[in-house]
């Protein structure tokens, strides 16, 4: 949230620069708390995991970020990564082209993204019903293309985007890296970014200020449905196997990233490297409960605290910059 | 449209206008699966779709409340588990049938308690709200069970839920009485006028002296307190308390609500009644065609899509 606020309004800077240096700072001593209750913790082969789980996590809510900056929302990201990942495996098989599956990958998840679009941009419906169906029927077809099957096994250079390393980094990472530079570039540098902002702070006053509201609704549901696929893809050659029910836990931690990272769901709040934070911090969590051996059963409730927590945060921030003015 | 093309409508089109999308689509899916299925039109069949449909029926109920107050309530489909959990675990533990429904209900009281104070004292986007509770609902019911289902639960509950009354069994009395309560608090009661008023002017209700905030919350508590009890139901039915079988009911009691019609200020209970049928109808139908229950959910949330694109059709643009 920084970056835009940084260049355009200086004088918000005293308030919006903690917030961030309050998140490292969180992320510092959640890292610190699991280094003292886990040896396993402060190991590299731990904290390269940590990353490649963040850059996962990133890569699903990346695209999302720029939905609810619009003040949109897109519940569908999860079975969106499912389905993706499910035809991707049928790609990668049949053809064995990495390329092949790459491609795959990323038209389903754009197709679902214009789709969503269409119904939210062009048909006027909610946001939150329109892709609340959309999951549904995402879901639905993702498990009557898989017939109840699994798909595994797949060519080394396809699994190397998913868990093997460059220069002792794993490749997730790299893609993240070019994700965030890109969606830092396209929201503070250009005047596409700028626009997504001010329509989701107000959208009836961007829209008559010029900003094309349904065309950039098309372009950033495109690329939530768009980076659903990429991260569709990653997460299959991570996993190197592929069943019906493998997007089925992804919406609550995508939605938990954003809103960690300090995106507010009422829209034209937040950043795209705040996501990054926020996936960060849930995925130290979620690894500090699995090396302090806690079922993973607690995960959705960890998570779903998590979201009602930062949600609280994000609503008493906002309330107090209103009264600020 | 301007003002003079509204008057010039006559009250049986402004009528029909009021009529969901779902009553155009309804009959279509009746005719449908009576032409493909010949089982569908059986006797025991149509009992059938009740039976199954009373569960969905007393969510759908309490969310077009939700609905209509400008909310969501996410948390539904976990909670429902989360209940049947409590009631198994405590029926096991050999607690009578009242205890045990007792904190059944309760537990869905406190999480729909919880809902409301978040939503309406907390000012956080209901879906938001409710999706967090989901979550906690449902890492509690995995955490407690160990994602295993909880079986033993003796012949008490099994033997109400396939009792029958005069031939109708009761999960259909038990939707029956539910519809009926509802109808009367929202069209024959103050509380029912308040609900449509708290998504329709809030403002006015405020001004009018109204406690609008503690009328908003027990909305969300009913909610929670209605999913507890419909956990009787789940239970009864599998004869067992699964963590994870109500996973995604929200979306049908959801997709019921919507279809009836219901939105921000406005809701049909009659319209809801219609959604549910509708809903029940095509899994029903699916069933019959051998279509697994994972894949029906896409066809639930294709019905709802059309039947929205029809209303935004039908709708004056403005």
């Amino acid at each position: 949230m920084s970056q835009v606020v940084d260049v355009e309004t200086p004088g918000r800077r005293p308030i919006e620069i903690p917030a961030i240096v309050y998140r490292v700072a969180g992320i510092v001593l959640i890292g610190l708390g699991l280094a003292l209750m886990s040896d396993a913790f402060l190991t590299v082969a731990n904290l390269l995991n940590v990353l490649r789980q963040t850059a996962l996590l990133f890569l699903i809510a990346s695209g999302l970020t720029l939905v609810v900056l619009a003040g949109g929302l897109d519940l569908s990201i999860g079975a969106n990564v499912g389905l993706s990942a499910c035809l991707v495996a049928t790609a990668v098989q049949a053809t064995g082209s990495v390329a092949v599956g790459i491609a795959v990958g990323c038209a389903s998840g754009t197709i679902v993204g214009v789709i969503n679009g269409a119904l939210i941009a062009g048909l006027k419906l909610k946001p939150i019903i329109a892709t609340y169906g959309i999951m549904w029927v995402l879901n639905g077809l993702t498990y009557w293309y898989m017939q109840g099957g699994t798909i595994y096994g797949f060519p080394g250079t396809f699994r190397q985007i998913g868990s093997g390393y460059w220069l002792g980094v794993p490749v997730p990472v790299y893609l993240m890296a070019i994700v965030l530079a890109a969606g830092v570039v396209f929201t503070r540098l250009t005047t596409w970014g700028h626009q997504v902002y001010a329509m989701g702070a107000n959208p009836e006053a961007a829209r008559l200020s010029g900003v094309p509201v349904t065309a950039r609704l098309y372009l950033v549901y495109a690329i939530s449905g768009g980076m659903g696929g990429v991260a569709g893809v990653v997460y299959l050659a991570r996993l190197n196997s592929a069943e019906a029910g493998i997007g089925d836990a992804l919406l609550l931690p995508a939605i938990a990233a954003v809103l960690v990272g300090g995106t507010s769901l009422f829209g034209g709040l937040g950043s795209v490297p705040g996501t990054l934070i926020g996936a960060a911090m849930l995925t130290l969590v979620l690894n500090g409960m699995n090396l302090l051996v806690i079922s993973s059963n607690w995960q959705p409730l960890v998570t779903g605290a998590i979201v009602l927590l930062a949600a609280g945060i994000d609503t008493v921030t906002r309330k107090r910059a209103e009264a600020r003015g | 449209m301007t003002d003079a093309a509204i008057r010039a409508i006559p009250s049986w089109a402004a009528r029909a206008a009021r009529i969901p999308g779902v009553a155009w689509v309804l009959p279509l899916l009746l005719a449908g699966f009576a032409i493909v299925e010949p089982g569908f039109t059986s006797a025991p069949n149509l009992l059938n779709i009740g039976i199954q449909s009373a569960i969905l029926l007393l969510l759908a109920l309490p969310m077009t409340f939700v609905i209509m107050s400008e909310g969501l309530d996410l948390s539904m489909g976990a909670l429902i588990g989360l209940s049947s959990v409590v009631l198994a675990l405590l029926l096991v533990d050999g607690q009578p049938l009242s205890a045990s429904a007792t904190a059944a209900i309760g537990t869905g009281l406190v999480f729909g308690l919880v809902n409301g104070l978040l939503v309406v004292h907390g000012g956080i986007p209901p879906f938001v709200v409710t999706l967090g509770t989901m979550g906690v609902a449902q890492g509690l019911a995995l955490a407690i069970t160990d994602g295993a289902s909880v079986v033993g639960i003796g012949s008490v509950l099994p033997a109400l839920y396939s009792t029958t009354w005069a031939g109708v069994p009761f999960p259909v009395v038990a939707g029956t009485a539910a519809y009926a309560i509802f109808h009367v608090l929202l069209y024959h009661t103050r509380y029912g006028s308040y609900v449509f008023a708290i998504g329709g002017n809030r403002e006015a209700l405020m001004l009018a002296g109204v406690n609008v905030n503690a009328y908003h919350v027990s909305i969300y508590a009913l909610a929670g307190a209605i999913v507890g009890g419909a956990g009787l139901l789940l239970t009864g039915r599998m004869n067992a308390g699964h963590p994870v079988a109500g996973i995604g009911l929200e979306f049908d009691a959801i997709a019921a609500a919507v279809l009836g019609g219901t939105e921000r200020g406005y809701g049909s209970l009659p319209g809801t009644l219609l959604g549910v049928v509708a809903v029940g109808v095509l899994k029903n139908g699916l069933n019959l065609m051998a279509v697994p229950s994972s894949v029906q959910v896409a066809g639930v949330g294709l019905l709802v899509l059309v039947v929205l694109m029809i209303d935004a059709a039908r709708r004056p643009r403005s």
